[in-house]
Order: structure tokens, then C-alpha cells, then sequence
């Protein structure tokens, strides 16, 4: 019983971070249809820009726990959107008319990139980070018990609300409504006055600092990461985006969630050696028997 | 360059295209055509399947790139604006071209099907909106004072192409011919001077027909917009337009007003063929 309710709440957490991952993934396929397969390295980057803030502003004397999650949180927000920008614009942009093959090789050389790049630049040993929250909340007897870190609760809270503030920016503004409409017709968008680069540019921005939320609270979390970290965290929220149907937002959330929980209780219940082939053969069964995910619409082909 | 910007700011017209060429690979779309628009007119562009119609739209509109020549559109203050250039360099595109002042409908109508019908004409006005991220997704007061603006707009616009009780639906489930009231309603709302529509007609039964030509000169009458049209239904075309312009094989072979060139034999043997011709 407390196995499970333990495993329940690490299984959301986890599916929190693949969520908001995976919403990366789903949005850059919704409005170019390509799989930005550096995505998962711009989650690595997040890991190591919170690493930096957190050394900077200790250096600086700044020691209150949640200043320094605010402040890296937006640091890092920041330059990794700035990054999402810069790889569209180097990297997949001139390719825009190539053959979709194209743009996803130029995806796994920026992955390739990224991942040489800070192997050279930081070492390949093991960073760390050190704790800034401790303790958690208890339930059960003194032997059998089940917790709630302060962290998970963190991830959880912050995920929610970075999740939701998406939504109310995709529903609701007139970015939001840009987005949509250059989805649906990029061609059409910009006969009507949409600048529709600029809005894909704001939709990797809007991936990229969704990745680095979950980068900084996973960082705090685990407190060490690595430069390769990006790949295996990447193909999960992938296989999230791609349960949950892949363009579409709330499949990606949900796909994250669910994905998260059936690993934890995979791990859990069954063995945790193998709870990376769980996640990989969940992905070749959806595909194979649910192509357009849960909540994906069948693709039509346009004539 | 500079004797074409002389010659613009002499006569009062709103478009002046200028030895437009269009090629595809070897075949040439359009071949040096020159036309003009005067402002506050309906002007038709008519000829036979494959002349070049939709091709010359397609420039104006910034959809595709000519490969020589210009098209000169007047600016809200008089200045000679060549969109052709408007399209290229890092802030160039298509876009720059609806914000001049361009909009357009398509022959196949091409609305976000999957919005509903208001935020179609709401996504219209985006060049026109408080764009503010932040003041979107709190909903601040300058960002609601946009939206009420946007708002009123649309349901303005609704109201004059019929389609108030339809405003929550989506646009993709509505019938065809309230899906091409529509999409003028939505080129209507990025506020143009000057408002292509490729064949509004295609598709539409007698009687929605003629309301199209209500509409059509409506826009020209109360709303002052230069209206550019390609149709192939003639009674519609020679009823409603000032002037018209005919291509045939990518080439202006004749343009004036309606009665002129319903008469020009060019025309008559481009439409029915000669008899010599064989």
C-alpha cells in the first residue's frame, strides 16, 4: 500500500517534468511538423545554467532558497528560450522548404552539438548542485510510511502553474491565437498580417523555456546531471508527446503524466532495471496500435 | 525606376503593376503584364482558364515572388510602395504585404477550420492588436481594452455578411456559402484599401450570387475599399466591375469598362476561338 502511494507520487512527479518537456516537442511538430530532436538538450542546458546561477549568486551572497530558485528559474528561462530561438533560426529555418528529412538530421547535429559542446566546455564528470530544500511531508507509521519531499512538491506546483500559464497563453492571447492560426495555415496567417517566422521563433522560445522549468526543478531535485543527460530524458517526454497524440497541447501534458506514472509503477512493481525498456516498448506499441495517441487527431493528408 | 515613381504620383491610381513575369521551370505564367487600379473602383480580372488570374493575385498578394517587375501600391499617405521589395530581406515577407493594405480571399476557400468563426475574424486583426504577453495572460486592462475593440470589430463584421448566430461555431463546420461570406468578413477585418477576391462565386447558387454582388459593392460603396475581382460568371463580372482587365496565355490582351470589352475582338477569340484560327 505505502509502495504504491509512494510510487503514485514519484510517478507524477516525474510525469510532471515529462509534460513539460514533451510540450516542446508537440508544439514545434503542431506549427513546422518537424521532431526537434535537440529538444532534450536544451533540457541538459537548462541543468547546467541553473548550476551557473546557483554558483553566481551564492558568490554574490544571496543564500535565501527561494530567491535563488526564482531567480535561476528565470535565468535560466531566459537564455535557454534565447538558445531555442537561435538553433530555429541557424538550423532549421533555412531548411523550412527541404525535405522533412532534412531538418531532422540538422536537429541530431544540434543535439550532437550541444552535447560535444558542453562535454568540452564543463568536463564529462558528473555535476552537482547542492540541496536547497529539505524535508518532506510523512504519511504512515514509523515503519511503513510514504513521503512527499518538499522538492516533489515544488515540481509539482511549479509544473502546474507553468502548464497553466501555457494554456491561458495559447487560449487566450493574441500570440496565442497567432499560433493556432499559422498551425492550421502558415500561408493564410501571414496573408492576414502574421509575421508567421517570428511566431515560430515565439513557439521554440515557448518550447525551450518550458524544458527549462523542468530542467532547473529536476536539477534542484536529483542535484547532479551530466551532458548526456538530455537524450534519455528527451526520448521519454518524446514518447509522452507522442501517447498523448503529438500536436496537441493537452495530450502532450497528459502523455507526460501518464507515461511518468507507468514507469514509476513499472519500477516499482515489476523492476526498475528495466523501466527505460518499459517507457521505449510503451512508445512501439502506441505507435503501432494508436498512431495518432490519445488525444491526436488521424492524419489527414491535405490536397 | 525613379521616371515609374514620377509617373505614379501624376495619376491618381491606388495599384499599378509594372511588367510583372512570372515563370514556373519553362513555362511562363505571366509575361510583362502591365494594369492599373484606380481607387474606390471594382476592377475584374477575367480570361480563360490558365491565363494567368490567379498567378497575377498571387503577386499582389505577396503569396509568390514575381521574377521581374513591380507592383506599386499608394500608401495611406500617397507614396508609391513597391511590394514586391516589401517581401524580402530579414524583415520582409508576405505579411508586410496584408499590413500595406492587401487582403485577399482564395478560389478554395482556405479558412482556420478549426477556430471558431469569431476567432477567425479576430486572428485577422493581429497586425492591429495589443500583442503584450503578459497583459494576455492576465487579462490586464489595455490588453482587454484591444480585445473589446477586436471584438466589436468582428461582430460588426458579422453582422454585415449574416452570420451573427454562427459566431461560436466552428468556421470548418459551416455551409459553403456562409464559409465564403466569411472569409471576406475576415479579409474586411485587417482593414485593407484594396481586397482581392478570387472567384467569390465558384460554387454559389443564383440567389447567393446576388447577394455576393450586394456584398461586393457594398464594400466599395459604404466601407470605401478598392476591390480587385477574378470570376469567372460573367453576368456577375460585367454587372457589378468599372473596369476589367483580360489575360489570356499569362498577357493583358485588352482592358477598359465592361461594355468596351465585351466587344474587342481580342477577347471575344480568346473566350470562343476565331474561325481562322485553325
Amino acid at each position: 500500500m505505502y509502495v504504491l502511494g509512494q510510487q503514485l507520487v514519484n510517478g507524477l512527479v516525474l510525469g510532471a517534468t515529462y509534460g513539460l518537456i514533451a510540450v516542446g516537442y508537440t508544439m514545434v511538430y503542431g506549427i513546422i511538423g518537424m521532431i526537434n530532436f535537440a529538444h532534450g538538450d536544451v533540457y541538459m542546458l537548462s541543468a547546467y545554467l541553473t548550476a551557473i546561477a546557483l554558483a553566481v549568486l551564492s558568490y554574490w551572497g544571496l543564500h535565501s532558497p527561494w530567491l535563488l530558485i526564482v531567480i535561476s528559474l528565470l535565468f535560466a528561462m531566459a537564455l535557454t528560450s534565447l538558445i531555442g530561438v537561435v538553433i530555429e533560426r541557424l538550423a532549421y529555418r533555412p531548411l523550412r522548404k527541404a525535405n522533412r528529412l532534412a531538418p531532422l538530421i540538422s536537429a541530431i547535429g544540434v543535439s550532437l552539438i550541444l552535447q560535444n559542446y558542453v562535454q568540452l566546455s564543463q568536463g564529462a564528470r558528473n555535476q552537482g548542485v547542492p540541496t536547497l530544500i529539505d524535508g518532506a511531508f510523512r504519511f504512515g507509521n514509523e515503519q511503513h510510511f510514504f513521503q512527499v519531499t518538499y522538492n516533489q512538491l515544488l515540481i509539482v506546483v511549479v509544473a502546474f502553474f507553468s502548464m497553466l500559464g501555457l494554456n491561458l497563453l495559447v487560449s487566450y492571447t493574441a500570440l496565442g491565437r497567432a499560433c493556432r492560426a499559422t498551425q492550421q495555415d502558415r500561408e493564410m496567417a501571414q496573408i492576414l498580417g502574421i509575421p508567421a517566422d517570428r511566431v515560430i521563433a515565439a513557439v521554440f522560445a515557448m518550447g525551450a523555456a518550458m524544458a527549462a522549468v523542468a530542467g532547473v526543478l529536476i536539477t534542484l531535485n536529483y542535484g547532479s546531471f551530466d551532458f548526456s543527460i538530455g537524450f534519455v530524458t528527451g526520448i521519454k517526454a518524446f514518447t509522452a508527446a507522442v501517447l498523448g497524440g503529438i500536436g496537441s497541447l493537452p495530450g502532450a501534458m497528459l502523455g507526460g503524466i501518464l507515461l511518468g506514472l507507468a514507469e514509476s509503477l513499472f519500477s516499482g512493481f515489476v523492476n526498475s532495471d528495466y523501466k527505460d525498456v518499459f517507457a521505449f516498448a510503451l512508445l512501439v506499441s502506441i505507435l503501432i496500435f494508436r498512431p495518432s495517441g490519445l488525444l491526436g487527431k488521424p492524419v489527414v493528408e491535405k490536397v | 525606376m525613379a521616371s515609374h515613381t514620377q509617373a505614379l504620383s501624376r495619376d491618381p491610381e491606388l495599384l499599378r503593376v509594372e511588367q510583372l513575369s512570372v515563370r514556373f521551370g519553362g513555362i511562363v505564367a505571366l509575361n510583362k503584364v502591365n494594369f492599373t487600379v484606380q481607387p474606390g473602383t471594382i476592377t475584374a480580372l477575367i480570361g480563360p482558364n490558365g491565363a494567368g488570374k490567379t498567378t497575377a493575385f498571387n503577386c499582389i498578394t505577396g503569396f509568390y515572388k514575381a521574377h521581374e517587375g513591380a507592383i506599386w501600391l499608394r500608401d495611406r499617405d500617397g507614396q508609391p510602395q513597391d511590394m514586391v521589395q516589401l517581401q524580402k530581406g530579414y524583415f520582409g515577407g508576405t505579411h508586410r504585404v496584408a499590413r500595406a493594405g492587401i487582403a485577399r480571399t482564395f478560389q478554395n476557400i482556405r479558412l482556420f477550420s478549426e477556430m471558431s468563426v469569431l476567432e477567425n475574424l479576430l486572428v485577422a486583426q493581429h497586425q492591429l492588436l495589443n500583442r503584450n504577453i503578459i497583459s494576455g495572460i492576465f487579462q490586464l486592462p489595455r490588453f482587454r481594452a484591444s480585445e473589446a475593440g477586436a471584438l466589436e470589430t468582428a461582430r460588426y463584421w458579422l453582422k454585415e455578411v449574416d452570420l451573427e448566430s454562427s459566431a461560436n461555431l466552428l468556421a470548418g463546420s459551416l455551409p459553403y456559402g456562409s464559409q465564403r461570406r466569411l472569409e471576406i468578413a475576415r479579409a474586411m477585418c485587417t482593414k485593407p484599401r484594396l481586397i482581392c477576391l478570387d472567384e467569390p462565386a465558384a460554387g454559389l447558387n443564383p440567389r447567393e450570387t446576388e447577394e455576393l454582388a450586394k456584398l461586393i459593392q457594398k464594400l466599395r460603396g459604404t466601407h470605401q475599399v478598392t476591390v480587385m475581382v477574378i470570376e469567372h460568371d460573367m453576368s456577375l463580372v460585367m454587372g457589378i466591375s468599372d473596369h476589367v482587365v483580360v489575360l489570356n496565355y499569362g498577357e493583358v490582351i485588352a482592358s477598359g469598362p465592361p461594355d468596351a470589352v465585351q466587344k474587342d475582338p481580342k477577347v471575344l477569340s480568346a473566350y470562343l476561338g476565331t474561325e481562322d484560327e485553325g
